[in-house]
């Protein structure tokens, strides 16, 4: 190990350019802050005892549960509660109906060998490529014009996000697949089950923490989303958290609008934190670096 | 042991119908083709097709042998030359300096963190994902904060250099906005190159180092190389949303002066409602914009797709 180490501080030294190491911490410790201080900043004053986005007034939770009768907190404010119910049924929804579409897809398309294999394959990659605003007036486009049965509002946002969700399953679910190999099944059918309990009793539970950290994944992404949920808006009630955000900040917003952003953040992290949980959990039981996970999720995120 | 069970080569045809796997893709499939497919071809349909007499609303044309190519020619002849084309000067000029700040600031950063950062390397790398964790709308939001005219921004500028008439920042200024991009983006061009540069293997640099390289030559010719995919794949990632962004805009400014391609997009459709045709011609020309980036992004999943099933 001391030989190890060694080198590796040798190496250190050796590969790096910059000659004296120190401009590269401090530019990225620079980075960081401007980064995050902002949104710190904003977290803070959603804790403001006054009005102001931007003079400190003392601590105060009035913004996040305050006062029925002026109806101005997240809790009381019916505008406020309307985009957290909204974004959190969306979501909720979203999550439950793409994760199973998308992991059955996974494994269709990881083990379709037939005519049409390819044109699925590149139906499910194009929607990770597409712009999301093109995605946005493709679906505003469709509903308003071909399938106008469906109204604008809670059933067109669920719609659109299980569209743009699906692709992501089966990329965390196929990338598991393609670490599992085929060996367990195999050695699962040399032992005599059939094809069908192979699938359901050996290989579902080695791709159960892939399935989690999709539900996780497809949550995030829901939430987290605004092109689509504004280009699918219905009712003033369908407002997700992130288009109550952009509709308000422009308009010198209570800091009401503070804690609904922090809550937001706060349910995203939560299952962000789930997922990366479940990748740590997934990448212990079956190899597969700490890298290729973050890759995964760093490569889809937007 | 059942004997046609015997080889693996065999379990797709004999232990298991043709039909299960295409079966287990149908859902996603049908799925895609209904809400993703025909959704695409719609964007045609409305911009190739006629506006109705009477009520001025666009009407889709689902045969492409009676396309009528009149609003896209006319959108596509503003592009050059027109109002449109200004626009879309300005929206390549914004995307492309803000893509190269992000590869300047990015680049050491994501060096940083992946090479360099020694045993806090959990914590750095946590602190460059916080961003992910942190919706976009929201991140925009406390900028707009601290950029009001009476944020924090300005007391900063006041209290340190005695600034008493500053601009204001939220009217219409080019620099806030390719700020507000580099703010937005950074962090996705970050992670990919991170993760790319993290992939080097130590012994490739020592081998360098042991022909006789520099430090510099090192990093030139061997890692920047090596993490060139890297560096190609953050920027597809982030110009692609960056050409169709328009959050950003609307909120750092809000003015005519710093529209892009996506804010005029947007504003046919969240604000107005008659003008399906010109607005799905827009997207069909912001597609093609982009449509260089779309295939690379497409081959360079490909290639990771079959290097992951080797």
């Amino acid at each position: 190990m001391t030989a190890g180490t060694a080198t590796r501080s040798v190496a250190s030294r050796i590969t790096n350019p910059w000659g004296k190491p120190r401009y590269l911490p401090l530019l990225t410790g620079l980075y960081v802050l401007w980064s995050i201080i902002p949104v710190a900043i904003a977290v803070r004053f959603s804790f403001n005892a006054g009005r102001s986005s931007s003079t400190w007034q003392g601590f105060s939770t009035r913004w996040y549960v305050g006062d029925p009768t002026a109806a101005e907190s997240v809790l009381y404010d019916q505008s406020l509660r309307f985009a957290l119910t909204q974004s959190l049924r969306l979501a909720a929804l979203t999550m439950l109906v793409a994760t199973p579409i998308g992991v059955a897809l996974a494994l269709g398309l990881t083990r379709w060998r037939g005519r049409g294999a390819k044109a699925s394959n590149l139906l499910m990659l194009i929607p990770l490529v597409t712009p999301e605003i093109v995605m946005g007036v493709a679906l505003f486009l469709v509903f308003d014009k071909l399938y106008d049965f469906v109204p604008f509002g809670t059933w067109t946002q669920f719609l659109g996000h299980v569209t743009f969700s699906i692709s992501f399953v089966v990329i965390i679910v196929r990338g598991r697949l393609f670490a599992i190999g085929r060996d367990y099944e195999e050695a699962a059918m040399d032992l005599g089950a059939s094809p069908w309990e192979a699938l359901r009793r050996v290989l579902l539970p080695l791709l159960a923490p892939a399935l989690l950290a999709s539900f996780a994944m497809v949550f995030a992404l829901s939430i987290d989303d605004f092109v689509i949920s504004q280009f699918l808006l219905g009712g003033a009630e369908t407002l997700t958290i992130p288009v109550k955000l952009y509709s308000g900040a422009r308009l010198a917003p209570p800091p009401s609008l503070n804690a609904l952003a922090t809550l937001l953040m706060v349910i995203t992290i939560a299952a962000i934190v789930f997922a990366g949980l479940m990748f740590k959990f997934l990448g212990k039981k079956l190899g597969g670096g700490e890298g290729s996970a973050l890759e995964t999720v760093g490569r889809f995120e937007i | 042991m059942p004997t046609n069970l015997a080889s693996g080569a065999e379990y797709d045809t004999v232990g298991q119908k043709r039909w299960v796997w295409p079966g287990f893709a149908l859902p996603g499939v049908v799925w895609l083709a209904l809400l993703f497919l025909v959704p695409f071809y719609a964007i045609f349909a409305v911009a190739m097709g006629q506006l109705d007499p009477i009520l001025q609303r666009a009407t889709p044309e689902w045969n492409p042998f009676y396309w009528d190519p009149t609003v896209f020619a006319e959108a596509f002849a503003d592009l050059f030359g027109g109002q449109l084309g200004v626009i879309a000067l300005r929206t390549i000029g914004y995307v492309f300096l803000a893509s190269a700040m992000c590869v300047l600031i990015g680049y050491p950063v994501a060096y940083f963190v992946s090479r360099k950062a020694g045993r806090w390397r959990w914590l750095w790398l946590l602190l460059i994902l916080a961003p992910f964790w942190i919706n976009y709308l929201m991140r925009m939001m406390s900028w707009v904060n601290l950029l009001s005219p009476d944020g924090q921004f300005n007391s900063l500028l006041l209290n340190l250099f005695d600034v008493t008439d500053p601009p204001s920042w939220l009217a219409g200024q080019h620099l806030v906005v390719i700020f507000g991009l580099i703010y937005g983006y950074i962090p996705f061009f970050i992670l990919p190159l991170f993760a790319a540069l993290d992939r080097i293997d130590n012994a490739t640099l020592e081998a360098s180092r042991d022909l006789g390289a520099s430090n510099a030559q090192t990093f030139w010719r061997v890692t920047l190389p090596l993490s060139r995919n890297g560096v190609m794949g953050g920027l597809v990632i982030i110009m692609l949303p960056m050409f169709g962004d328009y959050y950003t805009p609307n909120l750092l400014s809000g003015s005519p002066r710093t529209r892009m391609l996506g804010n005029t997009i947007d504003q046919l459709f969240n604000q107005t409602t008659s003008q399906g045709a010109v607005g799905a011609a827009l997207t069909i020309i912001l597609m093609l914009f982009v449509s260089g980036l779309m295939v690379y992004y497409l081959r360079s999943i490909n290639r990771a797709t079959a290097e992951a099933r080797r």
